[in-house]
């Protein structure tokens, strides 16, 4: 990709959202590491990590984004991608634990000791090496998602009905991964992590390392969706949204495109549950459940769907509600509070926060325009009689 | 061996003998229809003659029960996808106009014209010369160069179908397929679309479903009239509505 591409028409918003972030994944950890503790500007580490995880949740946002919002594919089974790049990291992880498990077994995590496994599936092979896990965090669920979108936009299922199937993909790997003699851990998942590229993972430093890593690959992501949908290509992604099957009539493969943009899209958030997992310590079989990923597409609609910088706004924002009222008195209430979001949103604000800041801003930079021809106008009409004269 | 031996028919299109039912009802019955290279052929018939259903056969969106369907002598097209069919070089423009409302005039015939339609292609697409000439022809041709930068979804239903045509300019096809073009339109818009088309035929085969009398006898061309599935009359415009049985189920006394 040409520099020419990431940099093409970054518009105001985007230039905003990046600045915003750049100065976050700096700013943040800096204050958290050299700040005294309890100093007013100091960030306590139990936010760093806290927002680290808001961060994890915008770069899902985004993923959805880039196909919900520019393709029309509404993925509600999109937490399988984060979770799968979750448990990808998370084995890394384990294999780290080495002989400093309950058990003292050097190569055996615990759960597999107590499961009385005699040695190492080859599934977990190979994730003892970083750049193995780094890589299988992509390819996991890149692939999964190849081989699920190859079948249904090759059989030319769109709409509610792929939809459905994604729930009940990422329905069908929640109950895999909840046995037993899956070997990921069962209903536990994989928690008690202790080192990630020997760095211990409690650390101060390395949670303000992995928030500042966790800023970058929300840049990193936005800058891919963002020449991605500006390109030619973004284009054909938006007329295949629009009116499928005239885009079928001009010579697209819309199958390929939706592979590809697909693909794309659970990669990135692989990526997105590869760096939540160290700051959450843990991931558990219930990342899988149907409902979290209906969650992550109200973050998008919320934020304002197409617009990208609106997804991982949406994300943060109705994150860091949920962080509120959960934590008071309103707790049993959230998922109400949730739901009425999700319908206040689509009633009031169906282009979401962003999208309908831009259609204000659009319509009053008009309205500026118009006022500024017109008076123009008035003051040629004032100055025509004289020139007459 | 030679060439030419290997092509069943010098025609452009060549339907024969084809047969469609959707759970028995009969829409294409033992239609057999050629259209030669260069030429302009109108299609009249009442609704439910299976004009439309004609069109989707050729374009791949619905398979023939049975019969013979052949593109440029060579190609059997009753095996092929839209996708594959449109790159082919047929292209189509729809009775309900069809246009990506949410992008500009001009980023609508960006997206017909015929370059490298890959998903890399498109990806790593730089704009040249060559096409924004193209565009900037085609727009002066349907006369919407004043609204290139305008949203699609606001043009009036004219200015629509127009740029729907353009599209089928940008594709620039061997074969175009035109689904009642005029519907809609005032007499002078439908006035200067038989201009338009008159101006593509020259360079392109051209195939007019409509229902527009007037607009049919002003293209001049040969006709067809379709009837429950088959041909029912195929001759001048005059032949055709002196015909006894089209006035019988199309024309009316």
């Amino acid at each position: 990709m040409t520099p020419h591409m990431l940099t093409r028409s970054l518009d105001r918003g985007a230039t905003i959202f990046l600045a915003v972030v750049a100065a976050c994944g700096i700013l943040i950890p800096l204050s958290n590491l050299l700040l005294p503790a309890g100093s007013f500007l100091q960030v306590p580490t139990y936010l760093v990590a806290l927002w680290g995880k808001y961060v994890c949740y915008a770069i899902l946002a985004l993923s959805i984004d880039l196909i919900w919002g520019y393709c029309g594919i509404l993925s509600l089974g999109h937490g399988a991608f984060f979770s799968l790049g979750g448990y990808a990291m998370g084995m890394y992880l384990m294999r780290q634990i080495g002989s400093r498990g309950v058990y003292g077994n050097p190569i055996l995590p615990d759960f597999m000791v107590f499961l009385n496994y005699s040695k190492l599936p080859w599934y977990w092979q190979g994730f003892d090496m970083f750049w193995f896990a780094a890589l299988m965090v992509l390819v996991v669920p890149g692939l999964l998602a190849f081989c699920f979108g190859w079948l249904a936009f090759r059989s030319r299922v769109t709409g509610v009905y792929l939809s459905i199937i994604t729930q009940a993909m990422t329905y069908a790997l929640l109950l895999a991964f909840f046995r037993n003699d899956f070997g990921f851990g069962g209903n536990n998942g994989l928690t008690d992590f202790k080192d990630i590229l020997g760095f211990n993972v409690q650390a101060e430093g390395t949670r303000a390392a992995l928030f500042a890593l966790s800023c970058l690959a929300l840049i990193a992501s936005f800058l891919i969706c963002r020449s991605v949908v500006s390109s030619k290509l973004g284009k054909v992604l938006i007329a295949i949204r629009d009116a499928e099957s005239r885009s079928r009539f001009l010579g697209y493969r819309v199958e390929s495109y939706k592979l590809f943009v697909f693909t794309l899209s659970a990669c990135m958030a692989g990526v997105a549950g590869a760096l939540y997992v160290p700051q959450v310590g843990i991931i558990n079989p219930s990342e899988f459940a149907p409902g979290n990923s209906i969650e992550a597409v109200i973050w998008v609609a919320v934020g304002g769907r197409g617009t990208l910088v609106g997804a991982a706004l949406g994300a943060v924002v109705v994150n860091y509600a949920k962080t509120v009222f959960t934590s008071g008195m309103l707790a049993p209430y959230w998922l109400f509070m949730l739901g009425a979001m999700f319908i206040l949103v689509t009633l009031l604000l169906p282009k979401g926060i962003v999208g309908t800041f831009n259609a204000w801003w659009d319509s009053s930079k008009e309205k500026r325009a118009a006022a500024t021809t017109a008076s123009a106008a008035a003051e040629d009409g004032i100055t025509e009689p004289r020139m007459a004269e | 061996m030679n060439v030419m031996d290997t092509r069943a028919t010098s025609a452009m299109l060549y339907l024969d003998g084809v047969h469609v039912s959707f759970d028995g009802f009969h829409a294409i019955n033992n239609l057999s229809l050629t259209l030669e290279p260069g030429e302009m052929r109108a299609i009249i018939g009442p609704n439910g003659a299976g004009k439309t259903t004609m069109m989707d056969i050729i374009t791949g969106k619905t398979k023939p029960d049975e019969g013979t369907v052949l593109f440029d002598g060579v190609t059997d097209l009753t095996r092929l996808d839209e996708t594959r069919i449109a790159e082919l070089g047929i292209g189509r423009k729809f009775q309900k106009p069809t246009v990506f409302e949410s992008q500009t005039v001009q980023d609508n015939l960006l997206l017909a014209l015929n370059v490298d339609h890959s998903v890399k292609g498109t990806l790593f697409w730089r704009g040249s010369k060559d096409e924004s000439e193209r565009i900037d022809r085609v727009l002066e041709t349907i006369r919407l160069t004043d609204a290139r930068n305008r949203l699609a979804g606001s043009l009036s239903h004219g200015q629509k179908q127009w740029l729907e045509i353009g599209m089928l300019l940008a594709q620039d096809p061997k074969l175009l397929l035109v689904d009642e073009p005029v519907a809609g339109m005032t007499d002078v818009e439908t006035h200067l679309t038989a201009e338009l088309l008159k101006e593509i035929n020259k360079t392109h085969t051209v195939m007019v479903v409509e229902h527009d009398m007037t607009f049919v006898r002003e293209l001049g061309v040969k006709v067809t009239c379709l009837h429950e599935g088959t041909v029912l009359a195929e001759g001048t415009i005059d032949q055709v509505s002196a015909n006894e049985r089209v006035i019988e189920v199309y024309l009316g006394r």
